[in-house]
């Protein structure tokens, strides 16, 4: 059989019942969809979650107060009272290839401007901020050492907050905002970071150290300790001499039951790429399964579809068409199928990925790799899953199926 | 062209056994036209099937062409009804979505020919079977049974086979249908030279071909050659109301 014919036989085949072609079809246009989306969501997630992580600093180790639970999520971190700004002062003196060390005491207050207020996180900390934490100034200017050691009523705020107690726009610099209800003067903006929702890194007030501590916190106890490494290669030495001075520091020999938390950037991320792809492929997986369910309706439809022609395979069979002539236009007609299943679902899939990423501001991005592997897996499925329906067919006796009532 | 000696036939059901051809012989020639006649139940069919290879015998030796397809496998099979062997069924067997013309084109798609030459054999098989050409392009469900006869014939001829074997072709047509198809089937004989095997048991139908074999209980009681053949003068009957 040549392929032109195959392509006229499978066509007429498959149109000859528009209704049922399509509803079989359905399954697999949805299986596919759900792969295609599924997994453009959970990739976006993931590279977003990933370019928020660097976005907080390059080569950044982070020390928290409180224990060591050996794992990224534990609870109870960052409530204890151990770290202090001689701690940071100790590791900016001792500790080698560091770029630079700040101390941060941090906590959300309720912050208001004239006519508005908001309720931000407030960050005390010192001039090394912006290097450790890449942060750049906008407008204005970042508060200096003098301003710290004379525990200044200055704070700088990010755009967000900028719009929020100001309105979108405004040149803050030089107007007054209340803390907790002191009074402090803005002297800059920093750049966004384009930063969203919950964790916004543009959302915040940065005030010098000695002056959160001083006016709103009332003690002398940091919430983390941040230092950037001079390059990715001294991450894990300067990790480790830090986590050993801040030990002798605080008398205690062993390390398990250190009063801090000591975390690099490279391990963050590695978890959380860890967490966002096990949970692609989880999303990945529960997509499958209704990608399974498609490709068991096409071959309960071939099943069908070889049953009731029964009497038109034995005629094939009679006028000369071998096993393989009627296998392999049962095969086609099933492939065809998943196929054309496969492109509708492919389209679908990538207009679900848009829309939710429009809806949850997620990038959701869909490789050609998956759109390959769907192509793929669909025309797989369609081989698959109409081989049995097929062999079926081309093993029918041609009298018994002529016979056929 | 056909040799067959001995054929049995057992079909098996169970523990039930059915003897239904017990031992069959004869020859029939390039460009004989023969009828098989019989009882309902004597086997007609069942020797029509082997005859055609569209089945094998339980025992016996079966040459065709000079070559011994007793032994042979499906796929071989498939392929001497293929290139060797029209079908005219007395169920028609048509596709019934498909136009008369896919009908008969159908078995050349499985013989692969060269799609340059497809055109003018189907045209040539339509003309030959006497269907009008302005049901060429209708759908098979839409022609009288005796126009679907007629694409059964078409389609059994398009490939030029040298053997045609048609079961109770005019079972379902009334008298005058009949005998215009069987008028056809003289014409292709005499006029393209194609053997033909014809199963029918009704004698007047039978008295169409040059010899009738008349079968019973799957044996052969009657081999007559010698009857006189009932000649049909087509052309005049052509424009017919058929
Ligand atoms: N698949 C089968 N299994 C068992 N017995 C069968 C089978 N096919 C046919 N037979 C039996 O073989 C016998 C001959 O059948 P066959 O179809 O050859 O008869 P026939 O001569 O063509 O009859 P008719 O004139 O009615 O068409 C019948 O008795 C039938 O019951
Ligand atoms: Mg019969």
């Amino acid at each position: 059989m040549i392929l032109s014919d195959l392509i006229f036989e499978t066509y007429s085949a498959v149109t000859v019942n528009k209704a049922r072609s399509g509803l079989t079809v359905l399954g697999i246009v949805i299986g596919i969809a759900s792969v295609i989306a599924m997994v453009a969501i959970g990739q976006g997630a993931q590279a977003s979650i990933q370019s928020s992580i660097q976005s907080i600093g390059s080569n950044l180790i982070l020390v928290m107060p409180g224990a060591q639970r050996g794992s990224v999520v534990s609870t109870g971190r960052g409530t204890a009272q151990s770290l202090t700004q001689d701690d940071a002062d100790a590791i900016g003196k001792t500790v080698e290839n560091i770029q630079a060390v700040a101390g941060v005491v941090s906590r959300r207050y309720q912050v208001t401007a004239p006519g508005t207020n908001t309720n931000t996180s407030v960050i005390g900390t010192t001039p090394a901020y912006p290097t450790v934490r890449n942060i750049q100034v906008d407008t204005g200017s970042f508060f200096t050492d003098q301003q710290v050691l004379s525990q200044s009523k200055v704070a700088v705020i990010g755009p967000t907050t900028r719009d929020d107690l100001f309105g979108a726009g405004t040149d803050a610099v030089g107007k007054e905002i209340r803390i907790n209800k002191i009074i402090f003067r803005v002297i800059g903006v920093t750049l966004s970071k384009g930063g969203s929702g919950f964790n916004n890194a543009d959302d915040v007030i940065y005030v010098p150290l000695t002056t959160a501590l001083h006016f709103l916190s009332g003690n002398n106890y940091l919430s983390e300790i941040d230092i950037s490494a001079q390059d990715q290669l001294s991450l894990a030495d300067v990790q480790t001499a830090t986590t050993n001075l801040l030990l002798s520091r605080h008398k205690i020999s062993d390390p398990a039951s250190a009063d801090f938390t000591t975390l690099n950037q490279a391990d963050i991320i590695a978890t959380a790429s860890s967490i966002t792809g096990t949970f692609t492929v989880l999303l990945a997986a529960i997509a499958s399964i209704s990608l399974l369910v498609g490709g068991i309706g096409i071959m309960n439809m071939m099943l069908t579809i070889v049953t009731e022609r029964t009497r038109e395979i034995g005629l094939r069979k009679a006028i000369g068409a071998t096993e393989s002539d009627i296998g392999i236009q049962f095969l086609a007609e099933s492939v065809l199928l998943t196929f054309f299943g496969g492109a509708i679902g492919i389209l679908l899939g990538w207009l679900i990925a848009f829309v939710v990423s429009k809806v949850i501001g997620t990038p959701a991005s869909v490789s050609w790799f998956s759109v390959g592997l769907a192509f793929g897996v669909s025309s797989g499925i369609g081989i698959v899953f109409g081989y049995y329906p097929a062999q079926r067919a081309a093993k029918m006796n041609p009298i018994e199926a002529l016979r056929y009532e | 062209m056909i040799e067959i000696k001995n054929i049995t036939k057992t079909y098996i059901t169970g523990d039930l056994e059915t003897p239904v051809l017990r031992g069959v012989s004869f020859t029939i020639k390039d460009g004989e036209f023969v009828a098989i006649m019989g009882p309902s139940g004597s086997g007609k069919s069942t020797l029509m099937h082997i005859l055609g290879a569209l089945d094998t015998a339980t025992s016996g030796e079966y040459n065709f062409d000079g070559k011994n397809i007793s032994e042979f496998s499906q796929n071989e099979l498939s392929a001497v009804r293929r290139d060797k062997i029209g079908f005219v069924f007395q169920a028609f067997n048509l596709l019934p979505r498909s136009t008369v013309y896919r009908n008969v084109l159908l078995p050349l798609i499985y013989a692969e020919t060269p799609v340059h030459l497809r055109d003018e054999m189907v045209k040539k098989a339509l003309t030959s079977a006497n269907l009008p050409e302005d049901r060429w392009d209708y759908r098979s469900n839409q022609i009288s049974g005796g126009q679907m006869q007629r694409v059964a014939i078409a389609r059994a001829l398009v490939n030029n086979p040298s053997l045609i074997l048609a079961d109770e072709p005019t079972g379902n047509l009334d008298t005058k249908t009949g005998e215009f198809v069987m008028g056809t089937f003289q014409q292709l004989n005499k006029e393209l030279g194609h053997t033909i095997v014809l199963i029918t048991h009704e004698r007047d139908v039978a008295e169409h071909a040059q010899r009738i074999i008349h079968i019973r209980d799957g044996l052969i009681v009657s081999d007559d050659k010698s009857h006189k053949q009932r000649i049909i003068h087509h052309h005049q009957e052509k424009n017919d109301s058929v």
